[in-house]
């Protein structure tokens, strides 16, 4: 188990290696020069801007001062806000991006266990046919056409209503949030729901269940503690890509709904190409995302004493 | 009764024929049957329909529907789809003057509504002019023009004009104008400039105009035929209506169909192929050969895929006029071959140990023939449901990187970046989001439903449960 942990954990070091050495060379082939762009820079203040970033020395020069900062935590300046450090805005921004993404898992974990396991108990009949339909639009609709219709629907709302029940847009209360997070998590729980009834399903006729029954359990407790906890598991497994899938959608889900997170700033600085911008925050998503990852995979081996981490 | 003579070439003998078991129905090959279990799953077999629809939309949709999409209607800006076409003859666009009155000075403190406001000629998409009475005490007027009713929550909607001279009681709007119904509110300004708290609205409905030149000119009528005034011809047919840019929307959609399912079944296509050929190599290897690359595949699995394909794109650049379809291209199949990688190595391992492959070997097989006849033939039922799944990803994927601006590159019109384009404009013109939107659904959901079925039809192991 230590054993297993600490080589996942080294290789999850050398891929976030690989991520940061990976975004170095795509930002150093990009067409262009980040410096040109301003307008009227004298020689003087090229020279500068130059040598502040290290520009003038050779390539691999470069490449151990961005590595030597980046292993000390220290990503730089951005190139398009005025005096604000790449570490500023992670930890301003990041914050509101994992309130959303945390929200969106909540929903999408509880959401997808529950729809699941409803519609393996109501197998073919009405509440099933229902959900799975939903589930299937889930799946089809991409995210932000979601985010987009259930702003008009918020909308609509607010002028039916005649006051602003929700927010449409915008970061701050609760409220804010809810919306976002629902819509952010809708895609991963209808995946987790499809997840959920198939492996629910494997369960309801298992022998197992039946003793259980025989026993004289009550159906809520075999439901509880004997269905419901075996049908999690492979639940758990797929949680690691579900984060991924949060995270990055959360990109899309930010700039719909004008909220402060790393997200959009990410997706901003990758249309301006605010090159250390892009690369810090690549490189801080890429290192959250393997480690998530490798978090899940050591509790899977936790929650199931059956599977065997080696 | 009638008398029989019997000889003895009446009396045959019954054969005695012991069949025990018999085939009866006639025997089906694998892709028989699996065509008969997919034919049966109604679902699957709508969703094939549809993907045949579709293609065939792409295909052979922008020879049946010749429209150019890059053309402009500048008549038509975000039309939604069925809308009117008929537009008047009328006179070319004459100057106009408006109208001043004479004003006595007042030293009225408060500055009262405007009295109503009358249009000097009908409302057209030439011009609309307006007239008010002077209002006592105004030094000046602000001309505001909205799309909808103001009176609710006093939202006046667009500042058109500033108007100094308080003898100017006129005004003549020319911007941007599409025959619709606008609201027009005149609101008297003092002398510092604030304004007066009761004003006027009138709702103004305007009509198509077009003048004789330029319907010939845009070949709405053909060059012969003699237009006098207030004849009625019809602007250029939309089935699907116009976006902002005044392009037709079923051109652009058949164009960005091209685009979207070109990447979404062409890059499935080659990650695939090349997931195949490397699990296969390192399946059949095996041994350390097989370790190496197998612990190569975890490494590039690991990497965050979203992350990697946009670096991609920012890495490769796009010059003017590229679409930027190919870069696309690459960083898929760059990133995707993994986990197709896995699986064939998988099952490339399974039946390596089968029974019937080592018959095969001991009647003298040789490797070559034991991969095309053997190996192949039984992964590909599971590389093709692969596949089928592989595409409402990748069009996502292209629909994800097109929406933040990391896509297809204008002009080139994708399902994705006409998404994007039509957010911004979806509280006013709603079908430039949803058409492209529910193509995409749509194709997803086909591609989805259709995997489900052929999972079920070619791979007994993977049937799943209904």
């Amino acid at each position: 188990m230590y054993a297993y942990t600490l080589k996942r954990l080294i290789q999850g070091v050398i891929t976030v290696w690989f991520i940061a050495t990976a975004t170095f060379v795509a930002m150093h082939s990009v067409p262009g020069d980040p410096l040109l762009n301003e307008r009227g820079v004298n020689e003087e203040i090229r020279r500068n801007l130059e040598e502040r970033y290290g520009f003038d020395r050779p390539i691999f020069d470069q490449y151990l001062i961005y590595m030597a900062n980046m292993a000390k935590g220290d990503f730089g300046i951005s190139f398009t806000q005025q005096n604000r450090s790449v570490n500023d805005i992670i930890r301003e921004h990041f914050p509101v991006s994992a309130t959303l993404g945390v929200l969106a898992i909540v929903f999408a974990g509880l959401g997808g266990v529950l729809w699941g396991a409803l519609t393996a108990l109501y197998r073919n009949r009405l509440p099933d046919v229902i959900v799975m339909f939903l589930v299937i639009l889930g799946i089809s609709v991409p995210s932000f056409v979601i985010a987009a219709l259930s702003q008009l629907a918020l909308v609509g709302l607010n002028d039916l209503v005649g006051f602003s029940v929700l927010p449409v847009a915008g970061w701050g209360s609760i409220l804010h949030m809810l919306i976002p997070s629902l819509v952010l998590g809708l895609g991963t729980m209808a995946f987790l729901t499809r997840l959920m009834r198939s492996s629910m399903l494997e369960i309801v006729n298992a022998d197992f269940i039946r003793t259980a029954y025989s026993k004289g359990l009550p159906p809520t407790r075999v439901f509880i503690k004997h269905q419901l906890r075996n049908a999690i598991l492979p639940v758990i497994t797929v949680l690691g890509p579900a984060i991924a899938a949060i995270t990055t959608g959360g990109f899309v889900v930010e700039l719909v709904f004008a909220i402060p997170g790393l997200g959009r700033f990410f997706v901003q600085a990758v249309q301006q190409l605010d090159y250390t911008v892009i690369m810090g925050t690549t490189v801080f998503y890429g290192a959250f995302l393997v480690f998530m990852v490798i978090a899940v995979d050591l509790i899977y081996g936790l929650v199931d004493p059956r599977v065997r981490l080696e | 009764m009638t008398e029989f003579s019997l000889t003895a070439e009446d009396f045959e003998r019954v054969s005695v024929e012991r069949r025990v078991q018999t085939i009866v129905r006639p025997s089906l090959s694998y892709w028989q049957d699996a065509w008969v279990r997919l034919a049966a799953n109604r679902r699957a077999l709508a969703s094939l329909y549809i993907v045949i629809a579709l293609l065939l939309f792409t295909v052979a949709g922008p020879w049946v529907w010749t429209v150019d999409p890059t053309a402009q209607d500048l008549d038509q800006l975000s039309t939604p789809p069925g809308a009117d076409r008929r537009a008047q003859i009328v006179e070319p666009y004459a100057p106009w003057n408006g109208v001043f009155a004479t004003v006595t000075e007042s030293l009225a403190d408060t500055v009262g509504a405007t009295a109503e406001i009358q249009l000097v000629q009908p409302a057209s998409t030439q011009a609309v002019r307006l007239v008010w009475a002077p209002v006592l005490g105004a030094s000046g007027y602000r001309v505001y023009r909205n799309v909808y009713d103001p009176a609710p929550d006093g939202a006046v909607g667009l500042p058109l004009a500033e108007i100094y001279d308080p003898r100017q009681v006129s005004y003549e709007d020319l911007l941007d104008l599409t025959p619709t119904r606008y609201w027009y509110s005149v609101i008297a300004t003092d002398q510092s400039g604030r304004e007066a708290e009761e004003y006027t609205t009138l709702a103004v409905d305007t009509i198509r105009v077009i003048t004789a030149a330029e319907a010939q000119t845009r070949g709405l009528v053909d060059l012969e035929t003699p237009l006098s005034l207030g004849d009625e011809v019809r602007v250029s047919f939309h089935p699907l209506g116009t976006d902002y840019l005044g392009r037709d929307m079923l051109a652009r959609l058949m164009y960005g169909a091209r685009v979207s399912l070109f990447i979404g079944i062409i890059a499935p296509f080659f990650f695939v192929l090349t997931g195949i050929l490397y699990g296969s190599a390192a399946g059949f290897i095996g041994g350390r050969v097989d370790q190496v690359l197998m612990r190569f595949a975890d490494f590039v699995v690991a990497l965050p895929f979203l992350l990697f394909m946009i670096l991609f794109k920012i890495a490769f650049g796009i010059g003017p006029g590229e679409s930027g379809v190919v870069p696309m291209l690459v960083a898929l199949v760059v990133l995707s071959w993994p986990a197709t990688a896995r699986l064939v190595r998988g099952q490339i391992l399974q039946i390596r140990e089968e029974a019937y492959i080592g018959a095969s070997q001991l009647l003298g097989a040789k490797t070559h023939y034991l991969i095309l006849r053997h190996m192949i033939p039984n992964t590909v039922g599971v590389v093709l449901v692969t596949l089928t799944f592989a595409v409402p990803t990748v069009i996502f994927v292209e629909a994800f990187l097109s929406f933040i601006g990391m896509g297809v590159a204008p002009p080139t019109p994708s399902w994705g970046s006409m998404c994007n384009e039509g957010i911004q404009t979806m509280l006013n013109h709603p079908h430039e989001l949803i058409l492209p939107a529910v193509l995409i659904s749509l194709t997803v959901l086909a591609f989805n439903l259709l995997g489900d079925g052929l999972r079920d039809a070619l791979d007994a192991r993977m049937r799943s449960r209904e």
